[in-house]
């Protein structure tokens, strides 16, 4: 790698940096040390005064019952569209990978989905399993399952996880398939000489090449279900039956925009952030060790 | 240990194309057989197929009493060696070598005694804990070779094993392949484009083109009497040349003015049958002018080898190159006289590029 500098003064670099540099300050460190700064204030429903209370705002958030519950669902959220997503859609790249006809019409069609507004996408699951409008609900209850995702929290938070991984599906697909095109044919050919059953070679051979495709997809993941899962949860339940789906995310939308909280939100999403730098941080220390590039 | 036979073997790709046209020959057990070709004429679709990598359309492959067709590569007892070495880039070495081992659930003690005997025998024990790409293009072939002996194959399959490496290191890894070849006495099957590779490790020298055999014989004979033009121009550097000439005569051909004398020439053609006559450089030899047998050889330039020196030039207006040694001095540009052996006069059919040879 080339270390030298080619600039000798530091007034062109820092020219060059600058339209990058001016996105990064208006876009995020403007707006992230102003959430920073809010969450020290408390502010009267009407917005008339304002008050600086060091950190009451936090205080209030852990002694809140709705918070730890926004904390597990997240939990609950996360693993399973994580888990799912990567997992299916890596089972999908497999066998789209493996396919000789049709490969490529397979593989437009799973990539579509990813073109679906994430709104757009929860409506679409709302419509789907909607108790009385919906044709898969109707099939469920046909069947004699009870489902009203409307007032059962847990059926609220099945149908999120299923719109949320299949949003999800397409870009992990995609990514997982280039990962398998990239492996080198005569390496898997290799293994099949070297007496390795289809089975075997995959956790042995495939999968552990595949690691950094893994490891970059579970970064993207985590983030997407942290942030961008919103628009899904907004359309399909709006947090609820009663919190059962609201996330951190959806917490801080639904305590500052619906509560007029903005210190108690601007703490939340203090905290979020603080969460996702931390796990993004341990990913990249921990899991990126065992990742054989 | 094990012969490898094949007989009538085809390759067929859907939508008809045929790369592999029906081949036969055998190889004896321990023997040293090299598929030789330009790309595209099959042979590394045959080396596949004996490998199982690739299913036989027709005909039939064995391995030493066993019809292989319907085994899968694993249980035909082959080890193959692949162009760009095919190392597990997530394994050490040792791991490398001994994936093989591991899956057939070979005990610890026993992988460790062989991987190591292996490792010694390649000289590559140092390097047991490295990965792949912390090693030299060298290094990573005797790696490939080793996770190939340690499994103690019947059979070796090399598919191109030496292109990826610079010419110096070529010449000292084709050494070792086949001293190793010879002290395991594993049989071998060596796939290459590079005819000096071919000529020097073969003990059954296979030359293809577009998916058939053209000839199959020890090394020596196929560039002795290559039986077709094919061959000729393929195996031998710089390669044969070739011209047109006409039957004079029984064991007699006509380049031009000149009369040639050819030993091995078919008595059984017509006068005035047009014909191909092939010369190597290195057979052509200098004569005095007006020699009986000779020929006009208008050099235009030449080129300096150290060992040997390249005359270019034209003969009867066609492009013709041969070999001198470096203390014959010709003049940069002018007209020699030169003559050939007899016995080194090759002879091919104009139409179908036979060899018309004795029988």
């Amino acid at each position: 790698m080339q270390k030298n500098a080619y600039f000798t003064g530091l007034t062109i670099p820092l020219l060059l940096l600058l339209p990058q540099l001016a996105i990064t300050v208006v876009f995020f460190y403007w707006p992230a040390s102003q959430a920073v700064w809010q969450s020290f204030l408390l502010q009267d429903a009407f917005g008339t005064s304002t008050e600086f209370v060091w950190f009451e705002n936090y205080q209030m958030l852990f002694s809140d019952p709705g918070y730890l519950k926004a904390f597990i669902n997240t939990a609950i959220f996360s693993t399973f569209v994580c888990v799912l997503s990567l997992s299916i859609a890596l089972l999908f790249a497999v066998m789209a990978d493996r396919a000789i006809r049709g490969a490529e019409i397979f593989k437009t069609l799973l990539i579509w989905p990813y073109a679906v507004a994430p709104a757009v996408a929860g409506v679409l699951w709302l419509f789907m399993f909607d108790p009385s409008l919906g044709m898969l609900a109707r099939g469920l209850s046909d069947m004699g399952i009870a489902w009203n995702p409307r007032l059962n929290g847990n059926d609220a938070m099945l149908l999120v996880i299923l719109a949320a991984t299949w949003k999800q599906i397409s870009y992990n697909f995609l990514f997982f398939l280039a990962g398998l095109q990239s492996i080198p044919k005569s390496v898997i050919e290799a293994a099949v000489i070297d007496g390795a059953k289809p089975w075997r070679r995959f956790w042995t051979i495939v999968f552990p090449l595949l690691s950094p495709t893994t490891f970059f997809l579970l970064v993207v993941n985590i983030v997407y279900v942290f942030f961008d899962t919103f628009g899904i949860i907004d359309t399909i339940t709006g947090g609820g039956p009663s919190g059962a789906t609201e996330t951190l995310v959806y917490k801080v939308f639904s305590d500052g925009k619906g509560g007029s909280n903005l210190g108690g939100s601007a703490a939340q999403s203090v905290v979020l952030l603080v969460m996702v730098i931390g796990m993004t941080a341990v990913q990249f220390k921990f899991i990126e060790r065992r990742v054989s590039y | 240990m094990a012969q490898v036979t094949l007989t009538n073997v085809k390759k067929i790709y859907p939508g008809g194309v045929e790369a592999v046209k029906g081949v036969s020959f055998d190889i004896p057990d321990g023997g040293f057989c090299v598929l030789v070709g330009p790309s595209g004429c099959g042979k590394s679709t045959l080396l596949r197929m004996v490998a199982g990598l690739e299913t036989i359309s027709a005909g039939e492959v064995s391995i030493g009493t066993r019809v292989v067709n319907q085994i899968g590569p694993a249980e035909r007892d082959i080890a193959m060696v692949f162009q760009n070495y095919a190392l597990y880039p997530h394994m050490s070495v040792y791991e490398n070598m001994s994936y093989g081992l591991r899956n057939l659930g070979t005990p610890k003690d026993e992988i460790d005694r062989r991987v190591k005997e292996a490792a010694r025998i390649l000289a590559i024990e140092p390097l047991l804990d490295r990965r792949p790409r912390q090693l030299s293009g060298g290094q990573r072939q005797r790696v490939a070779m080793g996770r190939a002996i340690v499994r103690k194959p019947q059979v070796f399959l090399f598919d191109e094993p030496l292109s990826n490496l610079d010419a110096k290191l070529r010449v000292q890894m084709r050494v070792e392949i086949k001293k190793l070849q010879r002290a395991l006495g594993v049989t071998a099957i060596y796939v290459t484009h590079d005819q000096v590779e071919a000529m020097t490790l073969s003990d059954k020298l296979v030359v293809m083109n577009g998916g058939q055999v053209e000839q199959i014989g020890l090394p020596a004979d196929v560039y002795k009497k290559p039986a077709s033009k094919f061959v000729a121009t393929f195996i031998g550097s710089p390669p044969m040349n070739i011209l047109p000439g006409t039957i004079d005569g029984p064991g007699i051909v006509a380049l031009g003015d000149a009369i040639l004398e050819a030993r091995d020439l078919r008595e059984d053609l017509a006068e005035q049958t047009p014909v191909e006559v092939g010369l190597r450089p290195e057979d052509v030899e200098i004569a005095s002018e007006g020699e009986a047998g000779s020929l006009p050889f208008d050099v235009e330039f030449i080129e300096e080898l150290g060992a040997t020196q390249l005359f270019h030039g034209q003969l009867s207006g066609l492009p013709f190159v041969m070999q001198a040694a470096t203390d014959v001095v010709a003049a940069q540009a002018g007209r020699i006289w030169i003559t050939v052996d007899p016995d080194r006069v090759h002879v091919f059919d104009v139409a179908t590029g036979a060899r018309l040879g004795r029988v």
